[in-house]
C-alpha cells in the first residue's frame, strides 16, 4: 500500500511537478504555470484548446491515475457555498492580477531567480497564512 | 485516410501537452498537494503546523532549476521558436495587491489554481463551483483591466 502524503511522497510529488515543468520548457519555451495556461484556455479557446486545453485534461487525468493506483479518496472540506465562491473569485482575480500562483511564481519562477515571482510567492504565502490565522481564532 | 506532417506534429504536440498535464496531475495529488486539509495545515503556521508541503516546493524547485540550467543552454525549445519568458524585474501594484488576494482564497478554502483543476478528478461539485468561481474571477480581472486601460486612453 503506498502511504500517501508523507513527507517522502511530498519531495517525489514535488519533483515530478519539477520534471513536467522542465518538459514544458523543453518542448515548447513555457512556463508550467497554472493560472496563466487557464487562462489562455478561458480567453482564446479555439486557439489554446490543442496546448493548454490538453495540458489541463492532463492535470485531471494523471490525479485520477495515482487515486486509482493508490484507491485514496480525497473529500473535499466542509464548507458552504459563499466561502467557496468568494475563495474562488479571490484566487482567480488574484493569480491573474499578480500574473500567477504557487506553480508559476512559486515553483517557474523561483527556478530562474525572478525577482517578482520570489516576492509574490512570499506575500501570497504570508497571506494564507495570516488568513488561516483569522479563519480559525478571531472568526 | 492519410495525415499529412503538420496534423501528426500536432497530434504529437497534443499528447506531449497532454503527458506533461498528467505528470503535473500526479505530482500534485502524490505530493498531498489536493488535499485541503493537508494545504490548511501548510498555512496553520500559528496553530498545528504540518511542514511537509515545504517538501514539495524543494522537490519541484531542486529539478526545475537543474533540468532549466540545461534547458537553457539551447538557443531555442524543441518545438517551438523561442523561450517565452517573463522579463519584467518591477515589483509593481499589481504583483503585490494580486499575490496577496490569491493568498487570502487560498487560505479560505486551500485551493490554488492547479489542485483544484486536479480535484475536478475526485467528482464533487464544491470543486466544480471552485473552479468556475476561480475562472470567474479571471474574467472579471481582465475585463476590469481593459477597461482601466480605456479610461486611461480616453
Amino acid at each position: 500500500m503506498l502511504h500517501l502524503f508523507s513527507n517522502n511522497t511530498a519531495l517525489f510529488g514535488g519533483a515530478i511537478i519539477g520534471l513536467s515543468a522542465c518538459g514544458m520548457m523543453l518542448f515548447f519555451g513555457r512556463i508550467a504555470g497554472i493560472s496563466g495556461i487557464l487562462w489562455n484556455v478561458i480567453q482564446t479557446p479555439r486557439d489554446h484548446l490543442p496546448s493548454s486545453g490538453f495540458f489541463l485534461c492532463g492535470i485531471v487525468l494523471g490525479t485520477v491515475c495515482v487515486a486509482y493506483i493508490s484507491g485514496v479518496e480525497i473529500k473535499p472540506i466542509q464548507s458552504n457555498m459563499f466561502t467557496i465562491t468568494l475563495a474562488g473569485l479571490l484566487v482567480g482575480y488574484g493569480t491573474k492580477l499578480g500574473s500567477g500562483c504557487t506553480s508559476g511564481h512559486g515553483i517557474c519562477g523561483i527556478s530562474r531567480f525572478s525577482i517578482r515571482s520570489t516576492v509574490a510567492t512570499v506575500l501570497f504565502m504570508l497571506s494564507g497564512i495570516a488568513t488561516v490565522y483569522v479563519m480559525k481564532n478571531l472568526v | 485516410m492519410k495525415y499529412t506532417v503538420s496534423q501528426n506534429n500536432n497530434i504529437r504536440t497534443a499528447l506531449t501537452y497532454l503527458f506533461c498535464g498528467a505528470l503535473f496531475g500526479a505530482g500534485l495529488s502524490l505530493s498531498g498537494m489536493t488535499d485541503q486539509n493537508k494545504v490548511l495545515g501548510f498555512l496553520d503556521f500559528f496553530g498545528d503546523w504540518d511542514p511537509s508541503l515545504i517538501f514539495v516546493m524543494v522537490g519541484g524547485i531542486c529539478v526545475t532549476f537543474i533540468g532549466y540550467k540545461f534547458i537553457f543552454k539551447r538557443q531555442s525549445p524543441l518545438w517551438g521558436e523561442v523561450f517565452t519568458l517573463p522579463t519584467s524585474k518591477i515589483i509593481d501594484k499589481n504583483l503585490v495587491l494580486g499575490a496577496l488576494l490569491f493568498g487570502i482564497g487560498w487560505g479560505l478554502y486551500g485551493y490554488c489554481p492547479g489542485p483544484a483543476i486536479a480535484s475536478l478528478a475526485y467528482l464533487h461539485w464544491e470543486t466544480l463551483l471552485f473552479v468556475a468561481a476561480m475562472m470567474t474571477g479571471m474574467f472579471l480581472q481582465s475585463k476590469q483591466a481593459a477597461y482601466t486601460a480605456k479610461k486611461v486612453l480616453s
